[in-house]
């Protein structure tokens, strides 16, 4: 039996903050390369993790590039589901406004752009991870 | 002179800063850098721990490290001084000794 066209539910679980460590770029450039195997892509920003979404990051000063732009760039991978971990917001005393604006364009809508970042509370994002067939973490 | 004590690790990933703060001589001073800045952010489930600490020893931060993760200087609890790379090694031929809580 033939598997092509078999589409698994991937979740790239993402829990550092950018810079510190490679693990933000590692992850960013693994959903770039698995964005082109056409399965369904889900991510999942909790615990510092939250700060790789920030808007404004200016890497100048530290001689480390930005790749904080890249991330609206996911929408034209055909990347729609970003989910944010509410409490992890609150912990650091940050809101959905203190991250970027994600959206996609929708071909079956007219390419009406959607926004593509969701803020979950713990209990929807623990059902959303256990809906998966496979979740990477980084 | 007094030692430099420099946290380089998020208090939610880490205990380094715990650590330091548990363990820093009165009027040492601790620098927060590379993640550790996310422990010099005000409102954070930690930013009361190092609030509390400031009687004892001075708080530093590195400003490039903050722009670069999109956060903000006037987010910095108030008695924290944001500095450079320039202060940053003013700061280390200030104190005896440097210690680096990893």
């Amino acid at each position: 039996m033939s598997e092509e066209g078999i589409v698994k539910k991937f979740c790239y679980m993402n829990r550092k903050a950018p810079y510190g460590t490679i693990y933000a770029l590692e992850s960013l450039e693994v959903v770039l390369i698995a964005a082109a195997f056409d399965q369904d892509i889900s991510l999942v920003f909790a615990d510092d993790g939250v700060y790789q979404l920030t808007k404004n990051q200016d890497t100048n000063g530290i001689g480390m590039k930005n790749f904080s732009k890249t991330y609206s760039a996911l929408g034209d991978y055909d990347i729609k589901k970003i989910y944010v971990e509410k409490e992890s917001l609150d912990e650091r005393g940050l809101t959905a406004d203190d991250l970027q604006a994600l959206v996609y364009e929708d071909e079956d809508d007219d390419w009406a752009e959607k926004n593509s970042l969701f803020v979950v509370d713990r209990a929807e994002l623990s059902s959303i991870i256990d809906s998966q067939d496979i979740v990477l973490s980084f | 002179m007094a030692a430099l004590h420099t946290v380089n690790k998020s208090p939610f990933e880490r205990n380094s800063l715990e650590s330091c703060l548990r363990l820093a001589a009165k009027g040492s001073s601790v620098l927060l850098f590379e993640d550790g800045v996310i422990g010099a952010m005000k409102n954070t489930k930690h930013s009361d721990a190092v609030a509390n600490a400031m009687s004892d020893v001075s708080f530093y931060v590195l400003g490039p490290d903050i722009k670069a993760r999109g956060l903000n200087d006037s987010n910095v609890i108030d008695g924290i001084t944001v500095i450079d790379y320039d202060g940053f090694v003013d700061l280390t031929t200030e104190h005896h000794t440097v210690q680096s809580w990893l």
